[in-house]
């Protein structure tokens, strides 16, 4: 299952690090983060549910970049 | 601007107004001084204090924010008020000008694939009601007037104009386009209105399709992004732990071996350091090139599927071709008509097009389209097919032969033997031989500059892939300067052949294949570069693709090329500027020859110098 989100981030550095910080997040498989487009790409594993998970994945991000937002 | 960033201007513009004032001041005592410098301070830092604090309690200490908290709070703690106070201000200005270029830049290229269509018209009572393209549902007529841009894929019902098809083919003439015409979703109507069939949802419109894949590009890093990134994991730390050094260990060494400290020398050049040492103008500027390689391609007709191709382009090699659909229109058309003594061309060719005139073979109908005149049934009788030789039928009275030189031999009749290659329709009337009719796949008008194109832009061999005749393919490469050809291949033997060429090329060069058809799809995966014919193309080719040439247009390959080594020439640049000026700065900064201007200028001035040289990737000509 994969998805694609818009985000709000303001420096290619800080992307990188929610990229980080969204793939240690459970129920992450993959996620990509692309500064350009603002945009964020997330496999999730098998039978994860995803509301829950961008929430912590939302959560991880914000800890790393505190002024980052992802429109889930 | 944003918001946001109207908002941080008006911090700058007031925090330089502020310290310019308390400079002229003039002020004696250092308490009042301190306290004066910290409102600017304040104003234009706390965001960045804040964002400093809150990443060491979440254990990202070592990050852009933190150097610039502890280079400007180490200054103002050494007296250095105004120094503390520009850092910060000058920091932000960089911030505020990289945040303005990128969004800029970003909104430039959005604005290049500006396509995406916001309403579809449907009459209802006849009235014209806009609606969600979404919500309109496959058969259903759909109206676009003048101006506006055709939003879902269809089948022309009603209506003839032209079409300006620029943001997807890069193409500037305009299309003309009559009813029963399939009509893609992104072209822009010029001149008539038109009712459309649509054909598809619009999700599987070609326009989504193509938003979609350009969205998705920038996913697909390059390796110097990757690099990048990489490194700025690595560099930032060192570069702290580099500036803790330099600010301790010179002092205690100093009182080991009982010189004075000189304390305050030391830290100075180690903030000085820590704010050359800001890795942004690297980490900015190379995803923005990619990002603008990228629209700057696509605004020229070719969608290229993420950054790593972009990058892989640009160290071609070889590229291998598949013939019909690529190099040629893969539209049969008579080219040479060669009329015996006696006869007339024009009569040759309304024999040979009455004889076949009941067949619907492409070899009958390129016939018939040469022709060009209506056919009057009437004037044939007794049609005659022998399979695998030709057609007999009387025509006009007079006896009809058109067929193969199988054909010809069977009858017993003498013929020519043509000088050129194609499929040959020979023809003899009453017994006697009238001529011959050649017809071929006709090469697109720009392979022979595409090819030529290639060759310029570094491609070491060109090899021409074919299921066609021998003869055939070996003259279409002949024509085209192609050279390897390998002819009367099946769909396997050409995996066979791109597997042979990958294992023997060498480790730092690339090869890309060029095809169009379904068969093409494991190919296209297989190679390391795809490169698929759009409008010709299969959706399997075009999916299977990295790059999509929406035009069909062989030389747009090395135009691409030539924008992927623009692009990766630009990112060297920055990637060698940027490190060449901060290395020497930090160099001469450790020993105590640059000031805290330097500093500011290694930082924000390299950074900017960085951004301005990568938003010229997207005027690539």
């Amino acid at each position: 299952m994969k998805k694609t989100y818009k985000i709000e981030v303001d420096c290619a550095a800080c992307a990188a690090k929610m990229e980080e910080a969204a793939n240690k997040t459970a129920g992450v498989r993959e996620a990509t983060v692309a500064f350009m487009p603002q945009k964020m790409k997330v496999e999730f594993e098998e039978g994860a549910d995803e509301t829950a998970v961008m929430a912590e994945v939302l959560k991880n991000c914000k800890k790393v970049e505190s002024d980052c937002e992802i429109f889930v | 601007m944003t918001k946001k960033q109207k908002k941080v201007l008006i911090r700058i513009i007031i925090s330089a107004i502020l310290v310019a004032i308390f400079s002229l001041l003039r002020i004696e005592n250092k308490y009042v001084k301190l306290a004066l410098f910290l409102i600017p301070y304040l104003v234009i830092g706390y965001d960045i204090l804040k964002k400093a604090g809150f990443g060491i309690v979440n254990g990202q200490v070592f990050d852009e924010n933190f150097l610039m908290a502890l280079a400007t709070v180490g200054a103002i703690i050494l007296g250095e008020y105004v120094e503390g106070t520009a850092v910060m201000l000058f920091y932000q200005i960089g911030e505020l000008f990289q945040s303005y270029a990128v969004g800029k830049s970003r909104r430039n290229i959005s604005a290049l694939m500006d396509i995406r269509p916001d309403y579809a018209n449907i009459e209802r009572d006849g009235q014209l009601e806009q609606v969600d393209p979404d919500d309109v549902e496959v058969g259903t007529v759909i109206v676009v007037q003048p101006g506006e841009k055709v939003p879902i894929d269809g089948v022309i019902a009603d209506g003839s104009s032209t079409l300006n098809t620029s943001a997807l083919t890069g193409e500037s003439l305009p299309r003309e386009v009559h009813e029963g015409d399939e009509v893609i979703s992104g072209c822009v109507n010029l001149t008539g209105l038109l009712r459309i069939e649509t054909t598809k949802e619009f999700g599987d419109s070609t326009v989504s399709k193509i938003l979609d894949l350009v969205e998705n590009s920038s996913m697909k890093k390059s390796r110097s992004e990757n690099f990048i990134t990489r490194f700025a994991k690595y560099y930032t730390p060192a570069v702290c732990i580099g500036a803790l050094a330099l600010a301790l260990l010179p002092p205690v060494v100093n009182l080991i071996m009982g010189n004075p400290a000189n304390w305050q020398q030391w830290v100075i050049r180690a903030l000085t350091t820590l704010v050359i040492s800001c890795p942004c103008a690297l980490v900015i500027s190379i995803p923005l090139s990619f990002f603008g390689g990228i629209g700057g391609a696509s605004s020229k007709g070719v969608l290229v599927k993420g950054s790593n191709y972009l990058e892989a382009l640009s160290e071609t090699k070889y590229v291998v071709c598949d013939k019909t659909g690529t190099l040629t229109k893969g539209v049969f058309e008579v080219t040479h008509i060669e009329a015996a003594q006696g006869v007339t061309e024009d009569e040759l060719l309304e024999m040979a097009a009455y004889a076949e005139s009941y067949s619907n073979h492409p070899i009958s109908k390129s016939l018939k389209e040469a022709y060009g005149k209506q056919l009057e049934t009437a004037r044939v009788s007794d049609v005659e097919e022998v399979s695998g030789h030709g057609v007999s039928a009387v025509i006009d009275g007079r006896k009809v032969a058109a067929g193969n030189v199988k054909f010809m031999k069977m009858l017993d009749i003498p013929y020519e033997v043509p000088q050129k290659t194609g499929t040959e329709v020979h023809v003899a009337i009453d017994g006697n031989y009238a001529g011959y009719i050649l017809i071929s796949d006709i090469v697109k008008p720009n392979a022979k500059a595409a090819i030529a194109g290639l060759k310029a832009a570094g491609v070491r061999q060109v090899i021409m892939l074919t299921g066609d005749a021998k003869n055939v393919a070996e003259a279409v490469a002949a024509e085209l300067g192609v050279d390897v050809v390998k002819s009367e291949l099946l769909p396997a033997d050409k995996v066979a052949e791109v597997e042979r060429l990958l294992a023997a090329k060498g480790d730092k060069e690339r090869l890309a294949f060029v095809g169009d058809g379904i068969n093409d799809a494991p190919v296209l995966s297989r190679a390391d570069i795809g490169i698929a014919m759009g409008a010709l193309g299969s959706d399997a080719a075009i999916e299977a693709a990295d790059i999509v040439l929406m035009d069909d247009d062989p030389s747009k390959i090395s135009t691409a090329m030539n924008i992927s080594r623009k692009t990766l020439g630009i990112v060297h640049q920055n990637i060698v500027f940027a490190l060449a000026v901060k290395f020497a700065c930090l160099g001469l900064g450790a020993i105590g020859f640059v000031n805290m201007w330097w500093a500011i200028f290694a930082d924000v001035g390299v950074m900017i110098i960085a951004v301005l040289n990568a938003t010229r990737t997207l005027k690539s000509s």
